[in-house]
């Protein structure tokens, strides 16, 4: 029911964008339009792979050894992990996500996953190198990744103290 | 228009997976059976298939958000703004604005040129980062559902502002110890 009202509003929230866009002018809203369909139908092949990818490397994964190392009774050692692991986490943004998802399907904590995806997010090395160090002044860059370290903590102990998901 | 490229059609990302994916499929089908192999499949095209309308809609108000939203209104309004109020509006726009890095980067860029402090850009792109609605509705959905990612956003809602903060105390201090030596 819930999921059923949040796609309500953001269909809404789509309309009204549109309309936005239409009432500026028509050509606005066809060339957005046309770029949000043609990402979808770009991204849909990607996400698949990644998604379905996923459910089998979970399955091929060693439980008892995902279970031990970052599992739900893991705690702040398989959080510590978990941001490791997102750090040196290569490639792009499907190699993240299916390495995220295979862990939590097989059997990973939820707090050690979200503590992964917000390092990966946040300071994945070789994103900080090949991205950002290129457009940004380096020593932003550096202070930004600095700064970032405890973040994956904070998001995984906040996940633990609040019991959920 | 320079945000042409975003998504392009071919990826190394996804074709290393890809690859990875098939080897552990078969895997799967030999040594548990098609029944455990369809299982998979199942449960993963399952979740797939119910967030396609939020992704679709994500993927639009992606695209509306960039044109009505200009990249240069987000510079002036981020970078003009100082203290804590900075750090407020700059986290705000990162969770706004729609991109990936080849938008995002330029645009924290620009708020240092414009006079905003290293602390403001860096809680922009770690909104961005972790509390960008793009992400989350077209990629982080599909993957984990969205009952994982809403509590993921809900513990990473202060995050901006503690890097944020965390970079202007980190600055200031480096400035004072600075400012003593001979």
């Amino acid at each position: 029911m819930i999921f059923l009202i949040i796609n309500l509003l953001l269909w809404v929230l789509v309309a009204a964008l549109g309309l936005t866009a239409a009432v500026r002018s028509k050509a606005l809203f066809r060339e957005g339009a046309a770029e949000g369909a043609r990402d979808f139908v770009l991204l849909l092949p990607r996400i698949l792979v990644g998604v379905v990818g996923s459910g089998y490397i979970a399955a091929i994964m060693p439980q008892d050894l995902i279970t031990t190392w970052i599992g739900p009774q893991s705690g702040l050692l398989g959080i510590t992990i978990a941001t490791l692991a997102g750090a040196v986490t290569p490639g792009g943004a499907v190699v993240g996500f299916s390495v995220g998802a295979a862990a939590l399907k097989g059997g990973g904590g939820a707090p050690q996953v979200i503590a992964y995806s917000t390092a990966w997010s946040l300071y994945a090395l070789t994103r900080l190198i090949n991205w950002e160090v290129a457009m940004m002044p380096a020593r932003v860059v550096w202070l930004r990744a600095i700064v970032s370290l405890p973040l994956p903590f904070l998001a995984g102990v906040g996940a633990m103290l609040i019991g959920k998901p | 228009m320079a945000q042409r490229r975003r998504v392009s059609s071919f990826e190394w990302s996804t074709a290393v997976i890809g690859g990875i994916s098939l080897i552990c499929g078969t895997t799967v089908y030999l040594r548990d059976g098609s029944a455990r192999f369809a299982a998979i499949l199942a449960n993963d095209l399952g979740l797939f298939g119910s967030m396609l309308p939020k992704m679709a809609a994500g993927c639009l108000v992606s695209a509306f958000v960039t044109r009505l939203l200009p990249r240069e209104v987000v510079a002036r309004l981020v970078g003009t703004e100082s203290g804590m109020l900075g750090l407020l509006v700059a986290s705000l726009m990162g969770a706004a604005l729609p991109g990936g890095p080849l938008t995002i980067y330029p645009v924290a860029g620009a708020f240092l040129l414009l006079g905003a402090d290293a602390g403001t850009a860096i809680a922009f792109v770690t909104a961005w980062n972790l509390l960008g609605y793009n992400r989350a509705l077209i990629w982080e959905m599909p993957f984990f559902g969205s009952d994982f990612v809403f509590w993921r956003i809900l513990v990473a809602i202060p995050l901006p502002f503690v890097a944020g903060a965390l970079a202007r105390w980190a600055l200031s201090f480096i400035a004072a110890r600075r400012g003593k030596a001979p």
